[in-house]
């Protein structure tokens, strides 16, 4: 094996651009022998404008929502020609590619048990077409079309529960990341692709030009959304859950660092909100970590 | 062998002596028999397929995408709702220069909701790049699959080719097949070996992000390939006939009794065939009658309409479907094919029949010889029934 990397500098990614260190951290996790099928958004756009491409592995775009059947579609090919084994199949899209408009494929290809690794990477908005609200945009989100104004005060709904709908599928692995823990990222991908079956990872990716944070901040928002609770990082294993254990910080210490929330923070009551969505989570997921005797 | 048996069922055996490595559908009437056919053989081990069962055809047309894409033949089959629903995967898979070759059990349009027979999903369908041609009977279409396979996969081709066959007249329709031997279709149809494919050994990126500096040539591209094909059709159908024995003259067109004729009516698929009944009996009174069936409608062959179709002093073109608020999409293309020519015929108008699933009869067809006169009408629609277009809503 050459250390060839598989998806190369020279992108037109935005600076401190999340979604394009994910990528880097997946493909790298899951080695050449891997076929890619993206669907229509910011990482298709920005990592293969002809004549130049960042993939240094076999990589299919199509359409938007698409994704998952196109490589439903490669998955079977590769078992016809005997090659499945020795072929891994990743399909990925953005949050609105996965939850939104894909999600009726991905949920046939969860369905239809493909051995494939779904990874959604979820800068929580359509940032490729200007920070429109998704299925994945946070409650209290200011976006284009969950504006501000006196009749609204950002996104009236929380986020879809993706990895609890992934796992009602009863498919074999289910988990979330960040891109503030790449070796985490690392870790899950290269689990996922051991397991055979339908796969999916869904990795949170700071949007500083979406989320309105400092590029070179994208890290530590991230972390700050995984320390707070509103993005737990957990991961099913054949329904079994797991989740990495956290001493909650305060919400307002996460929403503080990005534009998008900035109208909420003299608003006691839509803080308790967004306090309400970490205090579930941590609930339901048991995140509190337990100080040791 | 001959085999008197469904249509759906001639199309599946057709399919399955073709070997695709894939085939994704999703159910609807009337395609449905094609793909149970097709999932028995794969069940019985008849046929060595992958057969990917899809919750919609907008990922039946992504699935065999994504396996034709991997370098290996696949199928598909749709009909009506699931056309439109599969709309823009067509125009993708024909952008990516995939060749596929998909079976269009022709139906029509809601609303109203309808299940029966017109043409106008795959009609709808006609600037998708796709190669279209139109089966007459369940023999040609059936044969019409080898063609395809042949066609797409060429290498100066690489073009999607979508099989029209009239649902249920066709689809439901049973008649004597004759189903080739497996050696025959080899012979005729060679191992699919793609130009570029998605392959570890040789990474490479397939439908990229295209600007306004390379997206232009990419449609011309397409637009020339249209051309060849129309060049490339006739030798096909002379070497199906060099192997299997039948003669598909050039399959963009058939020229039935037009010699000498003074009325020609021009038509696509099973509908031909009640017209060439038609003609038969009114040649035998004497009456100088004959049909034009248009085979390939894209690439449309306007050269080889336009000489059949120049001596000719009323044409009449029946459409089975309708460009709303426009003229009807056949009768638009006979027209353009004698535009601007000294020489044509004095009178070319329009019907349309047929839609959803109404009969066109024998009389059906004599009322249209018998309105073609000098005096040339535009979407004339045959068979209405003017009691129900006396209730006028919101008065």
């Amino acid at each position: 094996m050459d250390n060839k990397p598989l998806f190369i500098a020279g992108h037109t990614a935005c600076a401190g651009c999340g979604q394009s260190l994910a990528a880097r951290l997946v493909i790298e996790a899951a080695g050449a022998n891997t076929i890619v099928a993206n669907n229509t958004g910011c990482l298709e756009v920005f990592s293969t404008a002809f004549p130049e491409s960042a993939w240094n592995v076999p990589f299919i775009h199509s359409l938007f929502e698409n994704c998952a059947a196109v490589a439903s579609g490669v998955e079977a090919a590769l078992k016809f020609l005997g090659k499945k084994d020795t072929t891994n199949v990743i399909a990925q899209g953005g949050d609105g590619g996965t939850a939104d408009i894909g999600l009726q494929a991905l949920s046939g290809m969860w369905e239809r048990g493909h051995d494939i690794l779904y990874v959604c990477y979820d800068n929580e908005a359509y940032m490729n077409t200007g920070i429109q609200r998704s299925g994945l945009t946070p409650f209290a989100t200011n976006t284009t079309t969950s504006p501000i104004a006196e009749k609204s005060f950002g996104n009236p709904r929380p986020k879809k529960p993706m990895p609890e709908i992934a796992n009602a599928h009863g498919i074999p692995y289910v988990a979330t990341a960040s891109a503030g823990y790449p070796q985490d990222i690392q870790r899950k991908v290269k689990k996922a692709i051991s397991i055979k079956g339908p796969k999916y990872i869904q990795i949170h990716v700071p949007c500083p030009l979406g989320w309105r944070h400092e590029s070179a901040l994208t890290i530590d928002v991230a972390k700050l959304a995984v320390e707070t609770g509103l993005y737990p990082l957990i991961e099913y294993e054949n329904g079994k859950l797991t989740a990495r254990q956290i001493q909650p910080k305060p919400v307002e210490e996460y929403l503080k660092t990005q534009g998008r929330f900035k109208h909420i923070l003299n608003n006691p009551e839509a803080i308790k909100q967004v306090q309400e969505v970490a205090d579930r989570n941590i609930q339901k997921y048991g995140l509190r970590l337990e100080k040791s005797a | 062998m001959k085999e008197f048996i469904e249509g759906s069922r001639a199309v599946a055996e057709a399919v399955r002596l073709c070997k695709p490595g894939v085939i994704s559908a999703y159910p609807i009437t009337p395609q449905t028999h094609i793909v149970e056919e097709l999932a028995q053989m794969v069940a019985e081990g008849s046929l060595n397929s992958q057969f990917v069962n899809v919750e919609s055809e907008h990922s039946a047309a992504s699935v065999v995408l994504g396996a034709s894409a991997t370098g290996v033949r696949a199928y598909t089959a749709s009909s009506s709702q699931g056309i439109l629903l599969m709309c823009e995967v067509l125009f993708n898979i024909a952008g990516m220069r995939l060749p596929l070759v998909l079976t269009c059990a022709n139906r029509a349009i809601s609303a109203p909701i309808n299940i029966w027979n017109d043409q106008q999903d795959s009609i709808s369908m006609r600037d998708a790049g796709w190669v279209q041609i139109y089966a007459e009977n369940n023999q040609e279409a059936a044969d019409m699959h080898f063609i395809a396979y042949r066609l797409a996969e060429d290498k100066n081709i690489m073009l999607p080719v979508m099989v029209c066959m009239d649902g249920f007249i066709l689809t439901h329709g049973i008649e004597t097949v004759d189903i080739p031997k497996q050696e025959e279709v080899d012979k005729f149809l060679p191992v699919y070996s793609p130009l570029y494919k998605l392959d570890t050994a040789t990474p490479m990126t397939l439908g990229p992000l295209v600007g306004p500096d390379y997206y232009l040539e990419t449609r011309y591209a397409i637009q020339e390939t249209h051309k060849d094909v129309l060049t490339l059709l006739p030798k096909l159908a002379a070497d199906f006939k060099a192997v299997f024995g039948r003669d598909y003259k050039n399959l963009l067109i058939e020229e039935y009794r037009t010699e000498g004729a003074e009325k020609v009516i021009v038509a696509m698929g099973s509908v031909c065939g009640t017209v060439k009944t038609v003609v038969d009996q009114m040649r035998a009174k004497g009456k100088k009658v004959g049909l034009l069936r248009v085979v390939s409608y894209r690439p449309f062959p306007y050269q080889e309409v336009y000489q059949a179709l120049k001596d000719i002093p009323k044409v009449a073109v029946l459409d089975k479907s309708v460009s709303l608020g426009g003229y009807a999409p056949l009768a638009v293309e006979v027209k353009a094919a004698c535009y601007g020519k000294k020489k044509t015929p004095k009178v070319i108008s329009s019907f349309v029949a047929g839609l959803g699933g109404r009969d066109i009869t024998v009389e059906s067809i004599e009322e249209i010889y018998r309105r073609l006169t000098t005096k040339e009408v535009n979407l004339d629609f045959i068979d209405l029934k003017p009691e129900l277009l006396k209730e006028k809503y919101g008065q």
